[in-house]
């Protein structure tokens, strides 16, 4: 890929609303990624390898777990700073921000919702630092979007429980070193547990030949007869509220990381039209192009004012799931477009890994569908207005 | 080793430059600021790996007014033990030269080391005339730089080649490329940043001796011109008679 020249755009100077830490937290993001991962990450998801040396570096620049508390090896920041860092990792890669969602916001965050203070000193500051690798098992081969009707199940066998099914669909899955899986008791009730890599039964096998997030690893999670110790399950969280509270917050993070996508497609297409020359001048000077331009920061603009304001709910605890679902379901669309637009722009060269459009591109088919599908938050809204549940 | 690295508060290297008041300001409307890159990635570095080989502090410290503190903060996050601000405008080489100077006097700092230049006016003043006022030896354009035992040892790259020098302490020291590597701050260190000291020391009014007429930029580069393979009489008639550089 060609040298990362991103330059941030911020057509509404909503820096202003950002504190000085949180632009020190995004230029440190910034640089970090423009050092470690531009220069590599096509190749990577050229050759759909799973860049796991990166893992120490997400930890040290606060990536994994951002709002954890200190006192369990988080960094203790707020929602905003959460929301700034998928952003400046998904400007370069949706795979490389999917890494740090689930292990953020589906492993630390149930652990720490959800687990009891000997679980949480086990694993937190080592999922923190990215020691551990942590994945998350909601999705099954025959259950997505209803993930109710999970068959994945668990029996009690005294000190430990007996955990049989296969989940699916799994990010991170090949290389966790721990799994939080959502199975239902002998009750038929949601609960969550921590499965160990190592346990018997237990395995990841990869997903293969997908044409998108490519650079993030994608897997199975096969439980059979699998004894996972009482003590790893969550002692307290029923039913399907637990996996849903995490998913609001890896949505929230994945309304701005998309942004951060749109945001990388609009520089690069901004750039290449001042400087590829056609009848006899910059391309951006031509009114089609200046539309694509003009339409790709308008909505860019507006996607920002989103997050931001969702993050300020967000920190006073009053952003509802719904209100997530909205910034989700606009923000991958927005960049979804974006990207498409930004393609075009860029004629040939945009089909080629020199520029980073293309696999934005193709990333954001699994953003739009993963963690709700477009659909699915679109009847969340329409619920949300209506009172009406369309879902069923 | 206590050391001391000024630190200089710069736009970021791609900002438009555009100037005010007939020429004679810079326009600093949405220019984002950074900590000037010869102090960061050279002088800053090097301090804080001499500091955590050795033992000691550093110590940054900028000339400027409150807007300097968030970059300021980022040299703290990279892991400088205090900050300092000196609370005037850095109007001129000599103003902050000598109110750097008159902080540093008898702090009983071993060594001070500071960027070659600023990439915003490209003055290398400052270091040579901070030593003068403290009647410290100065070597500019360090690329290697070891320090111990009250002696420094460093080697000055120029374009005609490298020379060796060794300087006893106290010395002001000027960093050019080489001498160690950018570093990124982590979490840890942008979180420790929060409780660090930056003291605010009031100026002690030095009154600048210089005031810029008028700022210009440089002439527009010219357009590129193509010249066919095949014809190279032509591209010798052009270099020869538009370049005027054959
Ligand atoms: C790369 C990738 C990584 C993933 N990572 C994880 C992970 O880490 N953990 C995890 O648990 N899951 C993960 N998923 C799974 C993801 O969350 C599911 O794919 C998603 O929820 C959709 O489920 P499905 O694929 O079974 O599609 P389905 O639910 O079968 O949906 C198919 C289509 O039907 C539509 N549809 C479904 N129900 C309705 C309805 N009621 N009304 C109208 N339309 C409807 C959907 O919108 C969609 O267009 C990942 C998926 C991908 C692609």
């Amino acid at each position: 890929m060609a040298e990362d020249r991103y330059q941030h755009h911020d057509y509404y100077l909503i820096d202003e609303l950002l504190t000085d830490e949180h632009k020190l937290i995004r230029d440190t993001a910034r640089a970090w990624v423009k050092k470690e991962v531009s220069p590599i990450i096509e190749d990577y998801a050229q050759r759909a390898q799973f860049p796991r040396h990166l893992l120490q570096g997400l930890g040290e620049i606060g990536a994994f777990g951002p709002y954890i508390p200190q006192e369990y090896g988080g960094p203790g920041l707020d929602q905003i700073s959460y929301g700034i860092l998928m952003q400046e990792l998904e400007r370069c890669d949706s795979g490389l921000r999917s890494t740090a969602s689930v292990q953020s916001s589906l492993v630390m965050f149930p652990i720490f919702s959800y687990a009891t203070e000997a679980q949480k000193q086990k694993w937190l500051p080592r999922l923190a630092t990215g020691e551990l690798l942590g994945c998350f098992g909601l999705t099954e081969p025959d259950h997505g979007s209803d993930p109710s009707s999970m068959v994945t199940n668990f029996k009690d066998a005294g000190d430990h429980v007996i955990l049989n099914g296969a989940k699916m669909w799994i990010s991170n899955a090949p290389y966790a070193d721990i799994a939080v899986v959502w199975a239902k008791d002998e009750q038929g009730v949601i609960r969550g547990m921590v499965v160990e890599r190592g346990m018997e039964g237990f395995t990841t096998p990869e997903t293969h030949g997908k044409w998108s997030l490519r650079a993030s690893a994608t897997g199975e999670l096969v439980f059979d007869n699998v004894k996972v110790p009482k003590s790893n399950l969550f002692p307290d969280i029923r039913g399907l509220k637990g996996p849903l509270s995490c998913l609001n917050s890896a949505r929230y993070g994945i309304a701005w990381g998309a942004l951060g996508a749109a945001l990388d497609c609009y520089d690069t297409a901004l750039r290449y039209s001042k400087e590829r020359i056609q009848f006899g001048r910059p391309i951006g000077g031509f009114q089609l192009q200046q539309k694509k331009l003009a339409e790709m920061i308008t909505e860019i603009t507006k996607a920002q004012l989103l997050v931001w304001r969702l993050g300020v709910l967000k920190n006073e605890h009053r952003a509802t799931p719904q209100q997530i679902s909205m910034a989700k379901r606009n923000n991958v669309e927005i960049a979804l477009r974006t990207a498409r637009e930004a393609r075009q722009m860029l004629g040939g060269m945009g089909i080629t890994g020199e520029y980073p459009i293309m696999r934005h591109m193709m990333n954001l088919e699994s953003v739009v569908t993963y963690e709700g599908t477009h659909d699915i938050h679109l009847l969340i809204t329409g619920m949300d207005v209506t009172g009406f549940n369309a879902f069923i | 080793m206590k050391i001391l690295v000024p630190i200089s508060v710069v736009p970021d290297t791609t900002s438009k430059i555009a100037f005010t008041d007939g020429d004679t300001k810079f326009n600093e409307d949405g220019i984002q600021w950074i900590v000037n890159p010869y102090d960061e990635w050279y002088a800053l570095v090097r301090a804080l790996e001499i500091t955590e080989k050795d033992g000691g502090t550093v110590t940054v410290i900028s000339v400027g007014d409150a807007t300097a503190e968030p970059v300021i903060r980022k040299a703290l996050a990279l892991g400088a033990t205090d900050a300092v601000r000196v609370d005037t405008k850095p109007t001129e080489s000599y103003v902050v030269a000598k109110e750097l100077a008159n902080y540093a006097k008898d702090k009983g700092f071993d060594l001070i080391l500071l960027g070659k230049e600023t990439i915003s006016y490209n003055g290398s003043e400052v270091g040579g005339m901070m030593a003068e006022f403290l009647g410290f030896p100065f070597i500019s354009l360090a690329s290697k730089l070891d320090a111990n035992g009250g002696v420094a040892t460093l080697d000055r790259s120029t374009e005609t080649g490298t020379e060796v020098v060794e300087v006893k302490l106290p010395a002001v020291i000027s960093a050019a490329k080489g001498m160690a590597e950018q570093r990124i701050p982590n979490m840890r260190g942008i979180m420790a940043a929060r409780t660090k000291p930056l003291t605010v020391v009031p100026a002690s009014g030095v009154q600048g001796k210089t005031s810029t007429v008028k700022f210009g930029l440089p002439a527009a580069k010219s357009s590129l011109k193509l010249v066919d393979p095949e014809n190279m009489d032509e591209l010798v008639r052009l270099l020869h008679e538009e370049a005027k550089s054959i």
